[in-house]
C-alpha cells in the first residue's frame, strides 16, 4: 500500500472518529492537506541548498446551531495522536462557540457529494534529476528550484460529502544567467518526467540566452509597442486575481475590476476568461466543501460571472459557485486569439518582446491602474528582428489600456502555466494564457 | 511552557547517523485570528502547529528534512532522509562547509510581558464589536473592517555540538480599515493591520492606538473621496514612519541581504544592486542615513536572543552617517563571503530551513521634531501609510503609494490629496535624505508579511523609524 492511500485511510478514519464524536445538532466539516516534498535549490549550476518536507494538516470547522469557527490542526502521521489532536480541537471549538454569535452569514451545503481524483505516476528519484540538470547546465550559469513529491487534498462534512483528490508532480523553476548579469527564466512542469522533453525546454532557453550577449539597450520612458508573453501576461493576470473576481471585493469595493463589474468600463471584446477547473489541476472541490464547476468570469470583453463562496451567497443573496474561501480563481484560461506564434516578431514591427514582468501593484486600484517591471529576457525588436536585450524598465499602464483600447492581438497557441509557488505548500493553480499584442504601453522609469 | 522540551531532548539524544554534525529546530505555533466586518463578527479562525526540522552535515555537505512526526521513530526517519539526500547531493554541491564553525550556544529568550494573559475571546470580540459600532452612518462608507491577531511561538533548537536554545515569544497584531465609496472610486483608509505588529500582550493594542480610532479613520476615507488627485511633479517629501518603514524594507533591507548579493535568490527574490565589493566604500545615502540591524528592542517584531542556527543576535550598524558598513549575512553567508555579517538566519517555521532574512532592521533617529521638518519644506508633500509597492529585482528602480496624502506650502500642511504615489532609484534616493526627526517622531512597526527563498517563506519583519525628508522626489497621483 503506498503512502498516500495509507492518508486517504487515515484521513477517513478521523472522519469516522468525529462523526461519531459530535453531539446533535452539531456538524462540522473537515478538510485535509498533505505533501510529502523533495526541494533542491540550485546555485551557479551547483545544489545550494536540498531537503525534505512532510506535512499533513487538516483544517477543522465545527457548526452548532448557527455559530461556526474554524481550526487548523497540524498532523503527526501516528493515528491515535491525531484523534487525541482532533479530540482536543473539537474540545476547543466548543469553547469557542459558546462564547460567539450567531453568523447570520452562514450557510452550508448539505449535499452528500463524492469525488475521487488519485494520480500515482512515478516521480523519477532527485539522483537522476540532479545528475541529469548537472549535465544540461554543464558550463552555464543556471539558478532555480526542483520541487516534486506527491500533494493530497480532501474534504468530508457530517453531511456525508467527501472527496480525495491526489497527485504526483514536479516542477523545475529555473533561469539561466548570462555574464553580463542578463537572465531567461524558464520552467519544466507536469507528471512524468521525459528526458527528452526536458532537454528541448532547456535548449530553448539556452538559445534565447545568446541573444542576451547582445549590447544593452536603454530605452527612454514613453509608450511602446510591446508584445507580452503568456509568462508576462500571467503577472498581470496574477494581480487581477488577487479580489478582481471576489464577490465580496466587488461588493465592498476593494475589487481592481469594479469598473468591469459594474458596467462603467469594458475590455476588448477579444478578451474572454473563464475558471476552468475542469481537466486543470486544481481539486474539483473547493476548501468550503462546495464542488467546483467552469465559470466564465469574462466573456468578449464584458463582466460575466463572479466568484461567489457560501458566504458571500448567504450575506449579498447570490448562489454559491464553488468559489474557496479566498474567492481566488486556481485554473484561469483565456481564450486564444489568432496571431500565429512565427508572426509575432512581424505584427510587433518595432517595439518591446517582453517575456515576464515582476513585481505588479497598483497605481490606482478602483481605476485598474498597474505598474511592475520588466524581468528576464526582455528584447528590443526593429522591423520584426531582435536587435538586442532590454535594461529593466518600469511600466505603468490600466489594464482597461492594456486588454482594451490598445489590444491589438492574441495569440493562437497559449502556454499552460504551472504555479511554482510554495508558500506554506505547494500550490496547485495553474494559468492557460496567449500571449498578447499591445499597440501601447507606457513606461515611467 | 517548553513542556515538551524534556521529551524532545531525550529523542534527540537517542538519535544515531554517520553525520559529523546534526541539529534539530522544533516549532510550536499556535495562532488566532478575530475580526468584526460591519458589526457582524466573523467567525474565528484558530490554528495549532507542530514539527521539526532536521540537519546534518556529511563530509561538508548540508541537507535537511522537516517532519511533522515529532515520534522517537519519525524523528529518526527524518535525520535518515536528510543523510541519505546530503549523500546523493554530494557530488553537485555548491559549499563544502567542512569548516563552518557551529554553535554550541545555550539559552532563552522570552517576549515583553508573556507571562500576561492576553484579553479572552469575549474581550477581544467586545473591543472589535465597541470599535466597529463608533464608525459613523454615512451611505459612503461601504465596509469596514476591525481585527486582531495573536501568534505564539515556541522554538527549541538542539545540536550534537551542544547548544541548547529556546524561545517563547508572542505577536499582536491590531487593525481596522474603512472604505468610502462615492459611486465611481473608492477609498480605503486603514489603521495597523499589516503595518503594526508587536512582541506583548494587550499592551500592543493600546500602543497600536486601535481603541477609539474608528471614527478618525472613517472620516479621513471619507476626506479622501473627496480630496483632489495628487498633482504630478517634483516636491520634497515628508515621509511617516508607517510608510518609512517600507522604504527601508524595500530598498535597504532587500538589497544588502547576503545571500541576495550571493546569487541564490536570481530565480525568483531577484538580486542586488549592492555588490560584495561595496561594503565599506558605498556612500548609500546621506550623512544622515544610520541604519541599524537592532534585535534588542523588547516589542520589536524580529526581536530575539538566537538566530535559527544559534548565533547570538547583537546590534549592528549597517549604514552609519550614509556609508554602507555591513550586510544583512548570516554565518553560512559570512562564511561563503568573507564579509561580516548579522544574525539573520531565518526560518518561516519548522518546514522551512534558514536562509538570510530582514529581522530588526531600523533607522536611528535624529534631532528634529515633525513641526521643525514640515516648517522646512516650501513645496513638499506628507505621505503616509502604504498601500502599493513595486521595485525591480535588483532593488533599485522603486514605485511606492500611500493611502493618505498632505500637501506643504511655505512650511505649512495643506489640502489632503488622494492616489498619493512617488517613484526613484534606490542608489539615489538615499542621497536625497535631507532631515531626519527626533525621538518624538520614532516609531516602532513591524510586518509579518515579508516574502522570499525558494521553497517560499513569509516572515515577520520589524522596522522602527522616524519621519524622514527627501528632496526633489517626483509624486503624482491616479487616474480617477
Amino acid at each position: 500500500m503506498t503512502r498516500t492511500t495509507n492518508q486517504a485511510e487515515q484521513f477517513k478514519d478521523l472522519v469516522q472518529w468525529l462523526q461519531e464524536a459530535i453531539r446533535a445538532p452539531e456538524q462540522f466539516t473537515l478538510s485535509y492537506s498533505a505533501e510529502a516534498s523533495e526541494f533542491i535549490r540550485f546555485n551557479h549550476a551547483k545544489v545550494r541548498q536540498a531537503g525534505q518536507v512532510q506535512q499533513a494538516s487538516l483544517r477543522f470547522k465545527l457548526i452548532d446551531e448557527g455559530r461556526h469557527a474554524d481550526l487548523d490542526i497540524t498532523l503527526s502521521n501516528d493515528p491515535e495522536v491525531d484523534r487525541q489532536r482532533l479530540a482536543e480541537g473539537l474540545h476547543q471549538l466548543r469553547d469557542t462557540l459558546a462564547l460567539l454569535p450567531v453568523d447570520p452569514y452562514l450557510m452550508l451545503n448539505h449535499s452528500q457529494w463524492q469525488s475521487h481524483h488519485v494520480q500515482e505516476h512515478p516521480l523519477p528519484g532527485s539522483e537522476q534529476v540532479v545528475a541529469q540538470i548537472g549535465r544540461a547546465a554543464a558550463g552555464l550559469d543556471l539558478v532555480g528550484i526542483y520541487a516534486a513529491g506527491p500533494i493530497s487534498r480532501g474534504f468530508a462534512s457530517s453531511a456525508g460529502a467527501f472527496g480525495w483528490h491526489q497527485a504526483n508532480s514536479f516542477n523545475f523553476d529555473f533561469s539561466l544567467f548570462h555574464a553580463n548579469g542578463e537572465a531567461v527564466k524558464a520552467s519544466y512542469a507536469g507528471h512524468a518526467w521525459d528526458s527528452d522533453a526536458f532537454a528541448q525546454r532547456f535548449d530553448q532557453a539556452r538559445q534565447q540566452l545568446e541573444f542576451l550577449g547582445r549590447p544593452l539597450r536603454t530605452l527612454a520612458p514613453g509608450q511602446y509597442r510591446a508584445y507580452l508573453a503568456p509568462a508576462a501576461l500571467e503577472e498581470i493576470m496574477g494581480m487581477l486575481a488577487w479580489g478582481g473576481f471576489s464577490a465580496q471585493s466587488i461588493a465592498s469595493k476593494h475589487s481592481p475590476l469594479q469598473k468591469l463589474y459594474a458596467g462603467d468600463a469594458a475590455l476588448s471584446p477579444q478578451v474572454s476568461l473563464d475558471e476552468q477547473v475542469s481537466g486543470s489541476l486544481s481539486p474539483a472541490f473547493s476548501d468550503e466543501g462546495y464542488p467546483r464547476s467552469d465559470l466564465s468570469l469574462i466573456a468578449r470583453g464584458a463582466a460575466n460571472d463572479r466568484l461567489i463562496n457560501s458566504r458571500s451567497a448567504a450575506e449579498y443573496g447570490l448562489s454559491s459557485n464553488g468559489a474557496g474561501s479566498g474567492e481566488y480563481p486556481s485554473a484561469l484560461s483565456m481564450a486564444a486569439g489568432q496571431l500565429p506564434r512565427q508572426e509575432i516578431l512581424k505584427q510587433l514591427g518595432t517595439g518591446l518582446y517582453i517575456s515576464n514582468l515582476w513585481y505588479l501593484n497598483y497605481s490606482d486600484l478602483p481605476a485598474a491602474r498597474l505598474t511592475g517591471m520588466t524581468r528576464f529576457a526582455t528584447f528590443w525588436v526593429e522591423n520584426g528582428e531582435i536587435q538586442a536585450p532590454v535594461s529593466t524598465m518600469r511600466f505603468d499602464d490600466s489594464v482597461y489600456s492594456l486588454l482594451g483600447s490598445q489590444l491589438e492581438a492574441l495569440t493562437e497557441q497559449r502556454e499552460l502555466l504551472l504555479s511554482a509557488s510554495t508558500y506554506g505548500q505547494r500550490q496547485t493553480a495553474s494559468m492557460h494564457l496567449p500571449g498578447a499584442l499591445i499597440s501601447r504601453l507606457t513606461l515611467t522609469l | 511552557m517548553f513542556d515538551f522540551h524534556p521529551q524532545l531532548k531525550q529523542r534527540f539524544a537517542a538519535l544515531r547517523t554517520g553525520a559529523e554534525f546534526f541539529s534539530l529546530r522544533y516549532v510550536r505555533e499556535s495562532n488566532q485570528y478575530l475580526s468584526v466586518r460591519k458589526n457582524i463578527a466573523e467567525p474565528p479562525s484558530l490554528g495549532r502547529d507542530e514539527g521539526a526540522m532536521l540537519t546534518v552535515r556529511v563530509r561538508g555537505v548540508e541537507a535537511y528534512a522537516a517532519t511533522n512526526d515529532l515520534s522517537p521513530r519519525g524523528l529518526q526517519a527524518a535525520l535518515d532522509r536528510a543523510e541519505q539526500q546530503a549523500r546523493v547531493i554530494a557530488a553537485h554541491a555548491l559549499l563544502d562547509l567542512s569548516e563552518q564553525p557551529v554553535s554550541s550556544q545555550r539559552g532563552d529568550y522570552f517576549s515583553p510581558n508573556l507571562d500576561q494573559p492576553f484579553p479572552s475571546l469575549s474581550d477581544c470580540y467586545q473591543l472589535l464589536g465597541d470599535e466597529s459600532a463608533s464608525v459613523p452612518k454615512d451611505e459612503r462608507l461601504v465596509n469596514w473592517q476591525v481585527g486582531i491577531g495573536v501568534t505564539q511561538v515556541e522554538q527549541i533548537y538542539l545540536n550534537s555540538a551542544g547548544a541548547e536554545l529556546r524561545q517563547a515569544q508572542r505577536f499582536v497584531y491590531p487593525g481596522l480599515d474603512v472604505t468610502a465609496y462615492d459611486g465611481s472610486d473608492s477609498q480605503t483608509r486603514s489603521l495597523g493591520r499589516e503595518n503594526f505588529g508587536q512582541q506583548g500582550a494587550g499592551d500592543v493594542i493600546s500602543r497600536c492606538g486601535l481603541l477609539g480610532a474608528a471614527p478618525r479613520v472613517a472620516d479621513q476615507a471619507l476626506q479622501l473621496l473627496l480630496a483632489p488627485n495628487t498633482p504630478p511633479g517634483q516636491r520634497d517629501l515628508l515621509l511617516m514612519p508607517d510608510q518609512m518603514m517600507l522604504q527601508i524594507h524595500e530598498s535597504i533591507g532587500h538589497p544588502l541581504e547576503l545571500d541576495r548579493i550571493l546569487g541564490d535568490e536570481r530565480n525568483y527574490a531577484g538580486t542586488s544592486f549592492v555588490k560584495q565589493e561595496d561594503f565599506g566604500r558605498l556612500q548609500y545615502g546621506s550623512a544622515l542615513l544610520n541604519v541599524t540591524f537592532d534585535p534588542q528592542i523588547p516589542e520589536e517584531l524580529a526581536s530575539y536572543g538566537h538566530d535559527d542556527d544559534g548565533t547570538a543576535a547583537s546590534k549592528q550598524f549597517l549604514i552609519r552617517e550614509g556609508l554602507l558598513v555591513r550586510p544583512l549575512g548570516s554565518a553560512l553567508s559570512q562564511y561563503r563571503s568573507g564579509l561580516d555579517g548579522v544574525a539573520n538566519s531565518r526560518a518561516s517555521s519548522w518546514n522551512r530551513a534558514p536562509i538570510d532574512r530582514m529581522a530588526n532592521l531600523n533607522i536611528e533617529p535624529g534631532d528634529q521634531p515633525l513641526e521643525r521638518l514640515i516648517g522646512q519644506i516650501e513645496h513638499g508633500i506628507l505621505m503616509s501609510t502604504n498601500r502599493s509597492w513595486s521595485i525591480d529585482d535588483a532593488r533599485n528602480k522603486f514605485q511606492f503609494g500611500c493611502e493618505w496624502g498632505q500637501l506643504i506650502e511655505n512650511g505649512e500642511l495643506k489640502g489632503v490629496v488622494k492616489n498619493p504615489n512617488y517613484r526613484g532609484i534606490s542608489a539615489q534616493f538615499w542621497r536625497n535624505l535631507s532631515a531626519v526627526g527626533d525621538r518624538s517622531t520614532f516609531q516602532v512597526l513591524g510586518t509579518p508579511n515579508c516574502g522570499k527563498g525558494e521553497p517560499n517563506q513569509v516572515i515577520r519583519v520589524g522596522h522602527a523609524s522616524p519621519a524622514c525628508v527627501f528632496s526633489k522626489i517626483d509624486v503624482f497621483g491616479g487616474d480617477a
